[in-house]
């Protein structure tokens, strides 16, 4: 769906996304890193498990809820990514001690 | 990693790193007041600078020179000795001035002698079929993922909507090498006359020169469909394809990203939990705040600058937020006012920046059929409640927008209503035969963005604290 552009020279970090090492970019978000990974990063609603992705990008949606680290309903969009981090692609709302 | 807010009182706290709030907090800071940011993003510049500070696009031109006058804006806030928080969320304002933030998972708390609101604006929604699908985003979307991490479409775009923000995005996917293969242009061919009026204002400001030559540019590399009256967009879990009726006649073409875009409007949460008095606009058809000629709102001691009161684009913006900056500085500190530019020149500043909007306000103002939704078209995407769903609410006696809720929850998922909140006071307002205004807006209250009770929970609480809710 997107594709990053050669003039792009920002330093590589490694984040994993449902245990799969992904490629990300120093300043990515963790939404745009998932949208540019070209892995399946659909989410499912809490209300009738309907597949999402991020909408807005810029935190007004929600649609791009996500558990970073072991902590659920985190907005993707407006975390950067990490080395190292975890991501996991929410299915449904959010859990108990998650 | 995380940064607390060094004190607990300020002269003046500005809420928002756009061009409201770089100019309103630099100002302050300047003139000796003491001065606290609080914005949301990983960096300064709000939607319309994002990622000024950072953005891996090397190339100038590409985003253009309206974008790099942002690096001006961040070069003087960090000469002045305004503090500057990022990744802080504000959840609560009220009319004490008292200011709740979240920080790396923590609540602060500080006081303001002034605030300065510099939220800016979130794109209209544009509730049509298929408009949750995974594949249709907003036009600011992109850009934002352009200007920030230089990625650009690569697979089927189409570009559907209305605006300057739609061209402007259209030429810079392009100069990136990305892929657009369609633009489907709604503006009303009414609408053409109707601005016709206001035409010389237009003629004779900054955005003609420059939205002609880069809808020249668009136009030469990607085909436009203008007078587009119907869209939808399908698929099954991931958008296929896009339908349209232009001139009478129905396409549909296959895609794998659909990005929409309709104008924005003011991001009202914060202000409207903080009990300032808001209004609907006629013509640019959202809610703006009741401000005097230097932001000032119906609560004493909060101003607002910037596109959150009322769209006038980014250079209104930061001249908005010098004219509350300097109103503050003269409230406060009137001394040191003097250093600063005088307000006549504001003013007149401000008058310059404006040229031009009306003009554009009229000729882009949405189409009835792209703002209120029919059927079975999701109106809340938090809920997933749809246009017929509040149809029948309204049916059984649901009367606005705060009803609503508890027959369908519309506004109660974490969105908050910023993506269905204007689409369910027009849908009601259609309905019942009454206007926007009578029809009003949900009850807006702290927390505006969703916390954890175990944040809540870790707030330092004093033995009254204690006292008022634990028995016995």
């Amino acid at each position: 769906m997107f594709k990053r552009s050669e003039q792009d020279k920002r330093p590589q970090v490694q984040i994993f996304v449902d245990g799969v090492a992904v490629a990300a970019r120093q300043g990515d978000t963790v939404s745009a890193a998932l949208l540019a990974s070209g892995q399946d990063a659909r989410r499912s609603t809490a209300v009738s498990g309907a597949p999402r992705l991020p909408y807005c990008m810029m935190g007004v949606c929600f649609d791009c809820l996500v558990t970073i680290d072991g902590v659920g309903n985190r907005q993707g969009c407006l975390v950067p990514v990490a080395e190292g981090m975890q991501i996991e692609i929410q299915k449904g709302k959010r859990e108990i001690g998650k | 990693m995380t940064v607390a807010p060094k004190r607990e009182d300020y002269d003046v706290v500005v809420i928002g790193a756009g061009p409201a709030g770089l100019a309103a907090a630099a100002t302050s800071a300047e003139a000796g007041l003491s001065t606290l940011l609080l914005d949301e993003n990983i960096g300064p510049g709000g939607q319309v600078f994002r990622a000024i500070s950072s953005t891996p696009v090397t190339d100038r031109n590409q985003l253009g020179a309206d974008y790099w006058v942002g690096a001006d804006l961040v070069q003087s806030l960090r000469a002045s000795n305004a503090e500057v928080i990022h990744r802080a969320t504000v959840w609560s304002l009220d009319r004490n001035l008292d200011i709740a933030v979240s920080i790396g998972g923590a609540s602060a708390f500080v006081k303001a002698r002034r605030v300065i609101l510099a939220t800016g604006a979130l794109e209209r929604p544009f509730p049509i079929p298929g408009w949750t699908l995974p594949g249709v985003m907003t036009a600011g979307a992109a850009q934002t993922m352009l200007k920030s991490s230089a990625l650009v479409p690569d697979g089927r775009t189409v570009i559907a909507g209305q605006g300057p923000l739609l061209w402007l995005l259209a030429a810079q996917i392009l100069r990136l090498g990305g892929r657009l293969d369609r633009i489907l242009d709604t503006t009303e061919r009414g609408n053409y006359f109707a601005a016709l009026p206001h035409a010389f204002a237009f003629l004779t400001s900054p955005y003609f020169t420059k939205g002609l030559s880069m809808m020249r540019e668009v136009k030469a590399k990607v085909q436009v469909v203008s007078g587009v009256t119907e869209l939808a967009a399908a698929g099954d879990g991931q958008l296929a394809s896009v339908s349209y009726v232009a001139g009478g006649k129905r396409e549909i073409i296959p895609a794998d990203l659909l990005l929409l875009h309709q104008g924005v409007v003011p991001n009202v949460n914060l202000a409207m939990a903080a009990g300032v008095e808001h209004r609907w606009d006629d013509l640019q058809l959202c809610w703006s705040p009741v401000l005097d000629a230097s932001g000032n709102s119906s609560v004493s001691g909060i101003a607002i600058a910037g596109d959150g009161a009322g769209i006038g684009g980014a250079n209104a913006a930061v001249v908005r937020g010098r004219i509350a900056a300097r109103a503050a500085v003269e409230a406060l500190a009137p001394a040191a006012a003097a250093k600063l530019p005088a307000m006549a020149t504001l003013r007149s500043d401000l008058a310059k920046a404006e040229r031009g909007r009306l003009f554009l306000d009229t000729l882009f103002r949405p189409a009835p059929q792209f703002r209120i939704p029919s059927g079975d078209t999701i109106v809340c995407r938090c809920e997933e409640v749809t246009a017929k769903d509040v149809l029948d609410s309204v049916a059984i006696g649901a009367t606005g927008p705060n009803q609503l809720k508890a027959y369908r929850r519309t506004g109660m998922g974490p969105c908050q209503g910023r993506l269905c909140g204007l689409t369910v006071t027009e849908l009601m307002a259609q309905a019942r035969g009454k206007t926007p205004q009578e029809i009003g807006y949900y009850r807006l209250r702290a927390p505006v963005k969703p916390i954890t009770l175990a944040e809540l929970a870790a707030v330092p609480k004093s033995e009254a604290d204690i006292k008022a809710v634990v028995r016995g």
